[in-house]
């Protein structure tokens, strides 16, 4: 681990803030979107920096990937009236430099408080690392995310279930015009279709001990998913089958959870010898719930068969 | 200068940033961007901190970590909620500014 500061770091620290700027205050929106793109690849690398490969890993697939594909899309939807926005969108007026002020007093406070905490702090690290026999799993990470804090990561998977049903609930969407056949298009699906169940398979076996997991594998196979629809448009009405792997995740969390209250434990507390077991078992239902939430996000409810 | 403390302020910057053209901007693809990068900061400054508890081995604090990877999806799944709701917005009032944000 490099404690140092580099000349990279740097290089990345500057050039993250000057594209997190452009990103928002680029006067034509699809530049901005591009910028937020670029930024969020280049925040995944700051990660990898400050020693968390598992969140570079979701960042460049999720935080950069998807949501980089769902703001484009959103953009061809609006139309060119609908993405045109002011010349100058966030100069400042002087109606506007209260908010500055208040946002420069925050990032002063922020400041402070950052400076005044110990250099060396001994955080969680320890009792997080102590446990680890007793999780199932070897890799620190997934062990809080599945054992140690359970409750968050049930929650999560709650809301992205919230997010999904909301969408489903919005009208439905006229369908975009179709798009050219591209050959190219056809034959990089061809092949990076099958490699993205693969590394998907990969990734969330390889949590249990090293740097992967049940997020990152659902963002390869949605993004696998996302490219399939670009490449021939699909259909996700809320059919049962659908509706039923949206709610498996989270159905499979809280039933091992709640069965862990029943017989023992506490709810989602693991005995040490099932818990690998059980936290695979989630993961693996979490990991296809999840993937096909993140495609039904960006597919929508848009097919006019959903909701009628 | 540590790591933690260059990319802590590098955090601090992004969420004042993001928060101020979360509140200025007109246009409500900006100011879910503004609301992306003020969480990229929140992050960015979470990550950074949980850097300075390193074990022995080199490893940092995990917590913070897993709850950056709960923040980036719960963020992900918001951002994609609240663009349907501004298509949604856009197809029926043929704008896409909030109502009081609109040239009258």
């Amino acid at each position: 681990m490099a404690a140092e500061v580099h000349a990279l770091d740097l290089v990345l620290v500057v050039l993250l803030v000057w594209l997190g700027w452009r990103a928002l205050a680029s006067a034509d929106l699809f530049k901005a979107v591009v910028q937020f793109i670029v930024f969020g690849l280049l925040l995944s690398l700051a990660w990898v920096r400050l020693g968390a490969p598992d969140v570079a890993l979701a960042e460049a697939a999720i935080g950069a990937g998807l949501a980089g594909a769902l703001l484009l899309d959103t953009l061809a939807r609006l139309g060119r009236d609908g993405a045109a926005d002011e010349t100058r969108p966030l100069g400042l007026t002087p109606a506007r430099a209260g908010i500055a002020l208040a946002c420069l007093g925050l990032a002063g406070l922020l400041v402070a408080s950052v400076l005044l905490l110990p250099e060396s702090w001994r955080g969680l690290t320890g009792p997080a690392l102590q446990q680890l026999g007793n999780s199932g799993v070897s890799n620190p990470v997934t062990a809080t995310l599945l054992n140690y804090r359970g409750w968050d990561t049930l929650l999560e998977v709650g809301v992205l279930l919230l997010a999904v049903l909301g969408l489903w609930i919005l009208d439905v969407e006229p369908p975009l015009p179709p798009p050219a056949p591209d050959p190219m298009l056809g034959l990089l699906l061809r092949i990076l279709l099958p490699l993205a169940v693969v590394v998907a398979g990969y990734l969330l076996w390889v949590g249990a001990h090293a740097p992967g997991g049940a997020f990152q594998g659902a963002a390869l196979l949605a993004a696998g998913g996302v490219l399939w629809h670009l490449a021939r448009p699909l259909s996700l009405p809320a059919t049962a089958p659908v509706r039923a792997a949206v709610v498996l995740g989270f159905a499979v969390f809280l039933g091992v959870g709640v069965a862990m209250a029943a017989f023992g434990g506490g709810f989602l507390s693991f005995p040490p010898a099932w818990a690998g077991a059980l936290i695979l078992l989630i993961e693996t239902a979490a990991m296809l719930s999840i993937a096909v939430i993140m495609l039904g996000l960006f597919v929508g409810g848009r097919t006019g068969k959903a909701g009628e | 200068m540590s790591l933690a403390l260059l990319y802590g302020l590098a955090g601090i910057v992004l969420v004042a940033m993001g928060l101020y053209a979360a509140l200025v901007a007109r246009h409500v693809l900006r100011r879910l961007l503004g609301l992306n990068v003020l969480g990229a900061g929140v992050f960015m400054m979470l990550v950074a901190l949980a850097s300075r508890a390193v074990d022995s081995a080199g490893r940092p604090d995990p917590v913070p970590h897993a709850m950056v990877l709960t923040g980036i999806v719960v963020a992900v799944s918001a951002t994609a909620l609240a663009l349907a709701l501004l298509r949604r917005m856009h197809r029926h009032d043929g704008s896409a500014q909030l109502p009081e944000d609109r040239a009258p």
